[in-house]
Parts: C-alpha cells; structure tokens; sequence
C-alpha cells in the first residue's frame, strides 16, 4: 500500500472538489482498500464520503425510489419496498458476496467495482485495465470468468457487480454531482463503457464526478428474477446471471427487459433480443430466437467457451419460469 | 522415569478398557476451545514482542533463469525501511515434512515464479509491504517447463513405488468386464486460514521463533541448518496453529528470513505471508494424471489392477504425490502394475497437502470402480465386499485390523441405500437431477517415534497433572486428547490436567503430520502413565491389576488413599515415556478404513451441483476423542465436497504462475456447499497399530470422499466426470437440451 492522505468529506463540495484534485472517493472500502493493499490502485490521496448522509431510501414523486449512494447493500436488498415493487434488485444484492460485505458495502460504490481478472490482481503481470499499452495476458491465458460480449483486443474482463445487473434491468438512472455543484442523471445504460481502446475506464464518471444517489422509475410489476450461475452456492462472481422482468398481456409477452451478468465490461442488454420476445407467444422456438440474437457476435476465449452454451441454457429456463411456461414435452 | 516401548509385538492387553475415570473416548470439549473462540489463544502473528520491525517477502516475477541484482537503495530510502536481505541462506523452496534439515536455499537461481528472493524489513508493516512491492531487480530468465502432460516423456519412474506383478495386460485380455481410464486431479493448496508466520528474536547467539508449525522436532533443525546455527541455539513455540494441512510440516521461507533479519538488525522482525504468498510460496499438492485399470471375472472378482500415475514437482525436490498408497492393499487382484512417475516442472514446489497420496488417489480408483459396479450391474458396495483381500495382495502380512465392511454395511443401512435408483438419470426435482454414490475411504496407519513427560503434583485443590511435548494443536484437539488419556490413566477429572504444547523445549514428538500424531504423542504420554502408575503400586505396596485410579484417589485392594497425600505437599511423580514404531508396522498391514454414500442435485439447466445429504461411517481403532474425531471427518469431508465440485489451483501454462492466488477465485468450499454431514465412528481396537489401539483419523475422511460425489453426479446425470472438479461446464453438453 503506498502512503496516502486521508480526508473526510463533510459535504458533497468536498468531495467533489477533492476528486478534482485527483483524490480517490472511498464509502464501504470493501473493493478499494483490497486494491490499495496489492497497489493494483494506489491513489495518493483518499476522499471518505461516509459522513455525507446519502443514506436515505426515499419515494419520488413518479412512483419509483430515489436511493442515497450511501445506503449499505444489506439495507437495500432488505427494504420493504424494493422487496415489493424492485424484487429483482432484492434478490440480486442478495446473490452478491457476503453478509458481512453487504453490510459494508454501499450502493454507489457497487457501481463503481472494479473487475475480478486474475491478471488485473496480479501487479507482476501485465494488464491494460491496471497499467494501459502493458498488454492483455487473459486473452491467451486463463479466461474463465472472462467475457464474450463486447471485447476488444485490450481487454476481455467482466464487470462483477450483481447490483448493477438488476439496474441496468430496471432502467435505473444514475444521479451524480460535479465540483461545479451541477446534477445531471444519466440512465445506467450510458454509465458504463466497453474496453475498446481504453479498458482502463470502467465508467463514465469524470474526476471530481461523486455518485450521490440511483433512481428506480415506477415499478414494472410482472414476473421478476434474478438468476446467477456459479461455481459455489456463495461468495463466487457470476460466472452467468440474468437479471430478467417481464409482463404478459393473455399468451403474449407484453414487455420483456433483460440484463445479463458475467458476460461483458458491463451489465449487457440487447434490444434486439428484447425485441423478438415483445409481443410474441413464449415457447422455447421463441426462446432460442432470441438466444441467438443475444449470443451472434459471442466469442469465447478457450476456457470461458462454456458460458456461450451456459448463457443460451439459463436465459431460456429464466423465459419459462418468467412467462410461467413449462418445458416441452 | 522413563519408559519406552517398541511396538514389535501386537499390545493385546488394551489397557485403556481397563481405567475407571471414563475420559477416553468421550465427546469432551477441548480444553482451547474457550481461548479460542474468544480471542486469547495466542497465534504467531499475535505476540506482543516490543520493538518488532515487520517483514514481507518478495517474490521473484519471473519463472526460470537468474536473478543478477537487487537495486534497494529507493526502497531502502523510503520512509520506515530498516533494511532489505536476500541471499544463500535464503529458502529457494519450502521444507519438506519430516526433511529434518535445511531445504533448498539461495536467491540467484530462481526457478518459479513468486519463489521469495528478498524480505524488506521496515518499522511498520505497511511501510514494509509497499517497499516489498516496489524492489527493483534485474534478472536473466530462461524458458522453462510447465506443462506436465507435455513433458511426460522425460519423466523419472519411482523405483520405489513401482509394483509389476503377473501379467496385467493379459488380464484386461482375458476379462469379463474392465475398466481401462485416465483420471486427472488439479493442484491444490493447504489453504489454511491462518497464513504463514513467524517473529524470530535473537538473544545473542540464541533464537526463539514463534512460529505457525506443525512439526517442531524437526523445524527446529531445519530452521538451525538453514541459517548454519547449532540446532541447541534454536527455540520455536507453535501452542496454536490456526490450521496446517501439510503446508506447516517443514520451515518455510517466512522463518529463515525473519531470523537472518532480526540477527542482523539486532532487533525482532515479525514475518507473515499474504494470502497470495501463501498459495505462491508454500507446498501446492502435485496435479496428477492417473490411469487406471480393472479387470474382473464375470462374478466381479479383480484378476487385474492397474494404478500408473503421473505427478510433478520442482528439480532437486524428491517428494512425488504417492498416489498409489492404498491401492497396494485394498483390494485384491493377482495381477498388478502400480507406479509412479514424476516430471519437473517450474512451478510451485510440491509437497504434502491434506492427505497427500489417499487423498487424489482413492477417488480415482473408487471412480474407476463404480464404472466396473455398472457394468457388471453390480451393487458397488457389493463389488467392494467381493474383492477384500485376505491379506496383503503385495506382501505375505495380514491386515491388522479393517473395520471396511462393517463401514460400508452401516453407511449404506443409515444412508438408504439399497433404495437408490441404479440408472443413472432417472430421478429429478422440478430442475434438480437427483443421485447417488458411495465410494470407500483409506488412509494408511503410521506410528512415530514420540515422547511426553507427565508430572503429578499437589495444590489446594488436590492432586494435579502436567503433560509436556512439543507436539503441536493444529486445531485437531491434541489438548483435549492428551490430557483424557493422562487423566484415564491417573484417575483424574480432565479440569486437573492440563496440557503443554508446542515448546521446542519439551519432550520430542512427531508433531501433527499424516494422521500419525495422536496416536505416537497419545501413547507416550499413555507410557509415561504407565510408569507413573508403577510408582504408585510400589508406594501403596500393591500389584499393578489391583489399582484403581479415579477422581484423585488410589483404591488398591479395601484401602482408599488420596493422591495428593500419596504425593505429599511440595512433592511429584514424573515420567517420561517414549514409544517407538517396529515390527507391526511392517508385520501387519494397518489402515483406517471407511466408506461414505452422498446425494448430490444437479441442476439440469446450469449443470450446478449441491451436495444435498452425506454420510460417513469410518474404523480407526479407538476413538480417544468422539468429538474433535467426529470434527475431523466433517472437515475431511467438507474438503471431499470442495474437491469434487470446486476446488483447482490454477498455473498460467505459459510461465507457470499461479492464476487464482486469493481465497475468492481459489474455490473452497463455503458453509452453503456443505450440508449437515452424517458421521459415524465405528468401535474397533487394533492391537497392532499402539498401545492405545488407536490408528489415525485426521485425514481419512478426505480419502475417497470426492469420488462419492463424481460417483453420485453420474447417478444424477449419466456424465462420468473423470477430470477433477466437476465444475459446471464438464456437465453443460451431457445434460438434456
């Protein structure tokens, strides 16, 4: 760990100026102080945003949930409401870490996780998330958890968080405050990037840019779930999840939303795929359509081959439980 | 006092039956369980030893080659760095259990990567860590080997391991049924929970190592070769080790560099390993590649048995994972080829992790036999019982005792076994695919050379023991064992004997290693009781068959007398015991025996395996303990489960390093994996094994267990998984659409 300056915030001005002077926000810490230990971050100095309030879980006017970026993952996944109304978002929090990580750890700093590639961890090894033009050792090494949408040539790690994932399923906004003290909410669909050229940027948050809360629009009712497939029954990252919320009108598929975990530099949606279930009689032919337009440009790296087979498997048995269809005979 | 026994000839007088106290056996609590759960037992890293400064190893970034220079001076600039060492003396490789002196040593030849090749020592930890991280080098790397499987051609045979009896490629010719296959187990780590750790502090020529150990007898020469000391200059205090699985047996480099360290800057240095450093640093247990064959007559009689592996390990390092320990004797077959070969590699060195050999190697070959069970149509618990042997099929011995039957027959009768569905798929749970699956247990029984010191005295309270050895409490209950056989011996209540352990100082012992410490350390303190037991009979003028001990009290013949009278105030009675293994050991065959039926699920659509329900039924002569034994089968169990399903140390092919260094990618497994596990403790004496008649229990219930759950997948699913884990993918194309 290299030595740091450490400063509390005591409102979010603090913050956001301290982040335009290159300060690293620290909430929970239960990514970051793990990073800081191997010096995959080394940031040199700290800005704790924990005595900012941010805590609160409020109604908006327009029926959805306005969530301070300090409310701990545990408090989320257990409040009333979003076990009501939000249960995908529930149930995902839930699928994530430990009880004692959840405690821990906060909204918006789930967001802003940062992958889980081996590679990336390993300071000794190349990575061009970690130290960008050093290389990429997972492509031609081993890439089991890696992803198989939306790659580039620098960079094929996944994005870790379950959080995000039922998110990015909701059509959540994310709420974020400048040094300038101007709001702006971007929907999560935007906030997070591909590797591209530049793996070394998750998100779109720009220095001085502080997370202040997540917005849920009006509940969607219909059938919501949250799968992940994993090498353990917990405390293991998706090696697959699919965050999925669908309403039928009569045999019909009225709306379908689906985000997927485990597969992408970010919670990945297709509208595409969305598109061929909308308005369509579920069955397992329909399924498999849409299978195909999610995994078409699916590319494995040798060790996470599976997760194309693995990927088709989960969304359809998610379909027909969502759409209440059994199997065919 | 001392006496010494050598176990030449079977102890059928079993003594221990005869003791009135009623402690051995019983489920009693550990004594160091209260400090241990409340914080106060004191673990390596938690001494309190004034003016410490703190050590972190650095690891070589670079597979194969020569490290030309360390650059220190920025890291010997920053803030708290008191010093940077690296070296000959340092330790290339970890030492092997039992190796008794110095391991490989020496910082310029580097042959795998996160081998240690320097230790910056600074006033904090932290202020260490990052200038560990930040040392410059330069170094020559060379292409290495790292891939065993593509070296296997240059392998080097086992001579030793090596069995060729009859004609076994005949056999499969001429059999009814066989089972011709490779099966193949990745490496894996001890993965204790309390990493590596010592705090070396000299006093002169004199050091004392605190230490995380599980074999002080032994370390302490290791330790003292190392650094070219007298073995009589070196102290080492181990009394709680949070876990060791093997990877604790030999020195390992944390304690040779802290003691060059603290001597050279005259002042304690406290060195602990990361996690990562753990997995980099310490044994891994040896992948293997294992083929197997069967051969049987239409009655599912063996007339072939084929084990022929193929291990690895570093250059220079002979340890190769003795895959085909059990397979000599557990079932029969005339003609056998059994071997072992053993390919260099840079990686990691290789060493006893968990059961090395029963532990990779009873899996395979209870795999391989459920495949001959089914195609026999055969009951594989059946097809077991059809070919035990009446002895040993390699050596003219006899079995010492096997309670492998009666294990089978108790799990099965327990477990519902005979009400499994034999075809495999036929079962399923809304998504959940249903199976079943046995598989027997095996570990071999070893008696080493130990001895305790007992020391009765009296207080206010009454009469009072001390048991004093160095053998170590790597959380399997030593504590709680030694002192139940002190006090069934000498008639006390448990709370007035207390235990010693872990202290170089003492009596010497085996430590804990290959099953084998409670037993060796159980009856030397059962000897040194024994002599003390002759004292008392000469004080109260009696006959040794008229003693009685309970509660404090002597009762010979109508006469009652307290111990502490008997003693006298101020006064002791003290003996040492000694027991050393002879000619049972290689007279007899012994083993612990066992046999385990599991239910697992298996997700059809995921291919996400649970463990729903499992059974262990286990022989291992006397029970000294039923609780802490009970506990060890659970854990033994528990890493059976995380072995079939999860657990692989993954190398980088390409430089051989080590990819999944972190406890959240290297998957053992976690409370939920793990369902409330069935054990049963069988009765059983074996009189060739000790005096006690105990054999060792601390491994065998890893020893089969994860072919239970490969075999119980295949019911489930009708996908034989031959290459360890059975991670989801391996099952993904085998499962309906």
């Amino acid at each position: 760990m290299r030595p740091f300056e450490y400063t509390r915030a005591t409102t979010t001005r603090d913050a956001t100026r301290a982040g335009t002077d290159g300060a690293t926000i620290i909430a929970g810490g239960t990514n970051l102080l793990d990073l800081m230990k191997l010096e995959v971050m080394a940031p040199e100095r700290l800005i704790d945003i924990n005595r900012l309030g941010l805590n609160a879980i409020e109604e908006s006017g327009d029926g959805g949930l306005r969530i301070g970026a300090l409310v701990p993952n545990s408090d989320l996944a257990a409040d009333r409401r979003v076990r009501k109304d939000w249960p995908v978002l529930s149930r995902a929090l839930l699928a994530g870490a430990s009880g004692q990580l959840r405690n821990k750890a906060t909204t918006g700093g789930n967001l802003c996780q940062r992958t889980r590639c081996y590679y990336f961890y390993d300071t000794d090894m190349p990575c061009n998330k970690r130290e960008p033009g050093s290389g990429c050792q997972a492509r031609g090494g081993f890439n089991r958890i890696h992803a198989i949408l939306g790659t580039s040539e620098q960079c094929i790690a996944t994005h870790p968080s379950d959080m995000a994932v039922a998110l990015r399923a909701l059509d959540a906004m994310v709420e974020i405050e400048n040094a300038e003290g101007e709001r702006r909410s971007i929907p999560i669909a935007e906030f997070y990037r591909l590797p591209h050229g530049t793996p070394h940027l998750d998100n779109e948050l720009h220095p001085g840019d502080l997370i202040t809360a997540v917005t849920l629009p009006a509940p969607a009712g219909g059938a919501q779930i949250y799968r992940k497939v994993r090498d353990r029954a917990s405390y293991a990252f998706a090696l697959v999840s699919v965050a999925a919320i669908v309403t039928m009108e009569g045999d019909r598929i009225a709306s379908a939303s689906l985000a997927f975990g485990g597969l992408a530099h970010m919670p990945w949606r297709d509208d595409e795929m969305e598109a061929v279930l909308v308005g369509a009689t579920p069955s397992d032919d329909l399924f498999d359509r849409a299978a195909d337009v999610l995994l078409k440009d699916a590319q494995g790296y040798g060790h996470n081959d599976f997760k194309i087979p693995l990927t088709r498997r989960t969304l359809k048995a998610v379909l027909r439980d969502a759409c209440n269809v059994g199997e065919p005979a | 006092m001392t006496r010494t026994m050598t176990m030449d000839r079977p102890d059928e007088r079993r003594r221990l039956d005869d003791m009135s106290q009623g402690l051995v056996g019983r489920p009693l609590d550990r004594p160091d369980g209260p400090l241990k759960v409340s914080g106060t037992a004191t673990y390596a890293h938690e001494w309190n030893v004034p003016n410490a400064a703190y050590g972190v190893l650095v690891r070589a970034p670079f597979s194969n080659g020569r490290l030309r220079r360390i650059d220190s001076a920025a890291t010997e600039a920053l803030d708290g760095v008191v010093g940077v060492f690296t070296g000959e003396k340092f330790l290339r490789n970890p030492a092997q259990g039992g190796a008794d002196e110095a391991p490989v040593q020496g910082t310029e030849t580097v042959q795998y990567l996160g081998q240690p090749v320097a230790l910056v020592v600074a006033d904090t930890f932290e202020q260490a860590r990052h200038g560990a991280q930040n040392l410059a080098m330069e170094w020559t790397a060379e292409n290495g080997v790292f891939d065993p499987e593509a070296q296997a051609a240059d392998a080097e045979e086992q001579e030793d391991e090596t069995v060729d009896q009859g004609d076994l490629d005949g056999a499969m010719r001429a059999a009814a049924f066989t089972v011709d296959e490779v099966y193949r187990t990745p490496c894996h780590n001890s993965a204790a929970m309390e990493p590596h750790c010592s705090i070396a502090e000299w006093d002169g020529e004199d050091l004392l190592l605190r230490g995380s150990y599980q074999m002080l007898n032994y370390n302490v020469n290791e330790l003292a070769d190392s650094l070219g000391i007298d073995a009589a200059r070196v102290r080492m205090l181990s009394p709680y080790v949070g876990g060791g699985f093997g990877s604790k047996l030999g020195i390992a480099p944390e304690a040779v560099a802290a003691a060059l360290a603290a001597k050279q800057l005259q002042r304690p240095v406290v060195v602990a390993l990361s996690r990562q450093q753990v997995f980099d640093m310490t044994m891994r247990r040896s992948e293997t590649r294992q083929h197997i064959r069967l051969a049987c007559d239409a009655d599912g009689i063996l007339t072939g048995l084929g084990h022929e592996g193929l291990v690895s390990n570093l250059p220079e390092e002979e340890f190769a994972e003795p895959i085909t320990q059990s397979t000599h004797f557990l079932y029969g077959g005339a003609n056998r080829k059994l071997g072992i070969d053993l390919v260099r590699l840079n990686r990691t060195c290789a060493g006893s992790v968990r059961a090395p050999g029963e532990a990779v190697g009873m899996p395979a070959l209870e795999n391989a036999m459920d495949e001959l069970a089914e195609k026999l149509g055969m009951d594989p618990v059946e097809l077991r019982k059809r070919n035990l042997p009446d002895k040993h099929p390699e050596e003219d011995i006899p079995f010492s005792s096997r309670k492998y039957t009666e294990a089978m027959d108790e799990g099965a009768r327990r477990f519902g076994w005979s009400e499994r569905n034999m075809k495999p798929g036929q079962l399923r749970e809304g998504d959940w695919l249903i199976g079943h699956g046995m598989a027997g247990a095996s570990r071999v029984n070893i008696l080493s050379k130990a001895e305790a010191r007992v020391t009765m005295g009296s207080d206010d309270d009454g009469v009072f023991a001390t048991v004093e050895t160095d053998m170590t409490d790597i959380g399997t209950g030593t504590y709680a064992i030694l002192s139940q056989i002190a006090g069934e011996m000498l008639g006390l209540p448990m709370e007035r004997v207390r235990t010693q352990l872990g202290d170089s100082e003492f009596p010497k012992g085996p430590g804990s290693g290959g099953s084998w410490g409670a037993s060796s350390s159980g009856s030397a303190v059962y000897l040194a009781c024994e002599e003390m037991r002759a004292e008392i009979c000469q004080r109260l003028s009696c006959e040794e068959a008229d003693l009685t001990l309970k509660d404090g009290d002597a009762i010979a013949g109508n006469r009652k007398t307290s111990l502490a009278e008997l003693i006298g105030g101020g006064g002791q009675i003290s003996a040492v015991g000694r027991i050393e293994p002879g000619k049972t050991m290689k007279e007899s065959a012994q083993s612990s025996y066992g046999a385990y039926f599991c239910e697992v699920a298996v997700d059809r659509v995921t291919g996400e395996t649970r463990v729903r329900r499992m059974t262990g039924v286990f022989g291992a002569g006397r029970i000294l303990n039923e609780k802490t034994a009970t506990s060890q089968c659970y854990g033994g169990m528990s890493w059976g489960i995380g072995m079939a399903l999860t657990e692989e140390l993954v190398h980088d092919l390409r430089d051989g390093h080590i990819v999944n260094r972190d406890l959240a990618e290297y998957h053992i497994p976690v409370n939920l994996d793990v369902p409330q596990l069935d054990v049963v403790l069988l009765d059983e004496r074996d009189d060739w094994a000790c005096p006690l008649q105990s054999k060792g229990i601390g491994e065998l219930g890893l020893c089969g267990a994860a072919a239970s759950v490969i075999n119980a997948i295949y019911n489930a699913t009708g996908v034989r998984v031959r290459d360890y884990p059975a991670t989801l993918d391996k099952l993904l194309d085998g499962l309906p659409d």
